[in-house]
């Protein structure tokens, strides 16, 4: 099976085990710019797993991945990492910002590993702050905000690169309903309007409600629920 | 939802027209269901019958759409008394969704797929009601998230019977 027409992003047929216990059993996917899928399924489904070999940290055993146009397993493992750091932006459930850092730090930290000079990146970083509305936080170390504030951080930082493609998991895994719905609304909003596309994977339905559409991992194999109804 | 108690709530603030009634009623309560003039009056005139509501004024020329209503003591006693009892919960023992489920695999068809289905229209409803949520007041928030809330107490039942269906199988073909 061909990578499906315009999409930026696809897989096809991936399989990965971790021992005796597969992972991915045969798993497709298919995202276009802009567009947001959820991946869902129950724990242990191999949900992770299939983000991980999307964005290329873990090669699969088997089956092809596509980024625009070039397959990631015949890239180098360096050429996969400067495609992470220049494409690819990640937000995780939580632990991910530097806490010897001041958050404006942390955002323009992708910047900075770039290249870019110090004050250019921490100019560009505030102005993604000011859209997560956490610019006023820009002086503190993460241990001084609340975790719905730090997750806000931690999603400017992986816009800050302006990526092709956002991946979350489980990103508001570790709050509140309030402080997740708001960090889900600005996310896709931000992610919306720089036409990133954003592959979200979530257990939580509310969660999944931002999303365009969904597919459903179980056992290691996906279903696309588009083509279902 | 008591339409009733609803009216002779809006009518605390002060006397209004059937129209007013109706009005507020659907701006505050009605949003995909406003109400029609006939239960408007027919609900105004069993209030008046009971002593609930009185009529404060009359305009010149109207028929009864025009009357004017007041609440009464009693009707504030009553309306005292609606929010002061607490809403029966409702156990939805008599789902459809179960009946399918168990249907489906006495029958030997998918249960998975049936599942999957169910999960993607609820996803469908959630979209719209968050999109809707997304673009309205607090007002609206609260009820979408009220009604999303609801929807996904059913998909967590759905993820959870989708984990249990081998068992569930085992028990509607042995039982």
């Amino acid at each position: 099976m061909s990578a499906p027409a315009g999409s930026l992003l696809s897989a096809q047929d991936l399989r990965k085990a971790y021992g005796p216990t597969a992972a991915l059993d045969g798993a497709h996917f298919s995202i276009h710019a802009g567009e947001v899928v959820a991946v869902m399924g129950p724990s242990g489904s191999g949900k992770s797993t299939l983000l991980h070999c999307l964005a290329g940290i873990v090669p699969p055993d088997a089956g092809t991945i596509t980024y625009n146009g070039r397959e990631l397993s015949g890239m180098s493992d360096a050429e996969r990492s400067a495609l992470r750091r220049s494409d690819f932006g990640f937000v995780f459930q939580f632990g991910q910002l530097v806490p010897e850092l001041s958050c404006v730090e942390n955002v323009a930290l992708p910047l900075r590993l770039n290249g870019a000079k110090r004050k250019e990146a921490e100019r560009t970083a505030l102005t993604w702050m000011e859209r997560l509305e956490v610019d006023d936080l820009a002086k503190k170390r993460p241990g001084e905000v609340s975790g719905g504030q730090g997750q806000r951080v931690a999603v400017a930082r992986s816009l800050v690169t302006g990526p092709r493609v956002l991946f979350a998991d489980e990103p508001t895994g570790a709050l509140d309903s309030l402080n997740g719905e708001r960090v889900m609304q600005l996310l896709t909003d931000a992610a919306r309007s720089t036409n990133a596309a954003v592959v979200l994977v979530t257990h939580e339905a509310r969660v999944a409600a931002y999303s365009d559409r969904e597919i459903v991992v179980r056992d290691g194999k996906s279903r696309d629920m588009e083509h279902v109804l | 939802m008591s339409i009733g108690h609803t009216l002779l709530g809006l009518l605390e603030s002060g006397p209004r027209h059937g129209y007013d009634l109706k009005r507020a009623f659907d701006e505050k309560f009605g949003h995909d269901k406003p109400l029609h003039y006939g239960q408007v009056y027919s609900t105004m005139s069993r209030l008046l019958k009971n002593g609930l509501v009185e009529v404060d004024g009359v305009e010149a020329g109207g028929g009864p759409e025009r009357k004017r209503y007041a609440i009464t003591e009693a009707g504030i006693t009553d309306v005292q008394q609606w929010l002061a009892t607490p809403e029966k919960p409702e156990p939805y023992l008599s789902s459809t969704l179960y009946t399918k489920v168990v249907l489906a695999l006495l029958t030997g068809r998918d249960a998975g797929d049936l599942l999957d289905t169910q999960r993607s229209e609820h996803l469908r409803m959630m979209r719209i009601l968050t999109d809707r949520k997304r673009k309205g007041d607090l007002a609206d928030q609260l009820i979408c998230d009220h009604a999303l809330f609801h929807l996904e107490a059913d998909l967590r039942w759905l993820e959870l019977t989708a984990a249990r269906l081998d068992k569930l199988a085992k028990a509607v073909t042995e039982g």
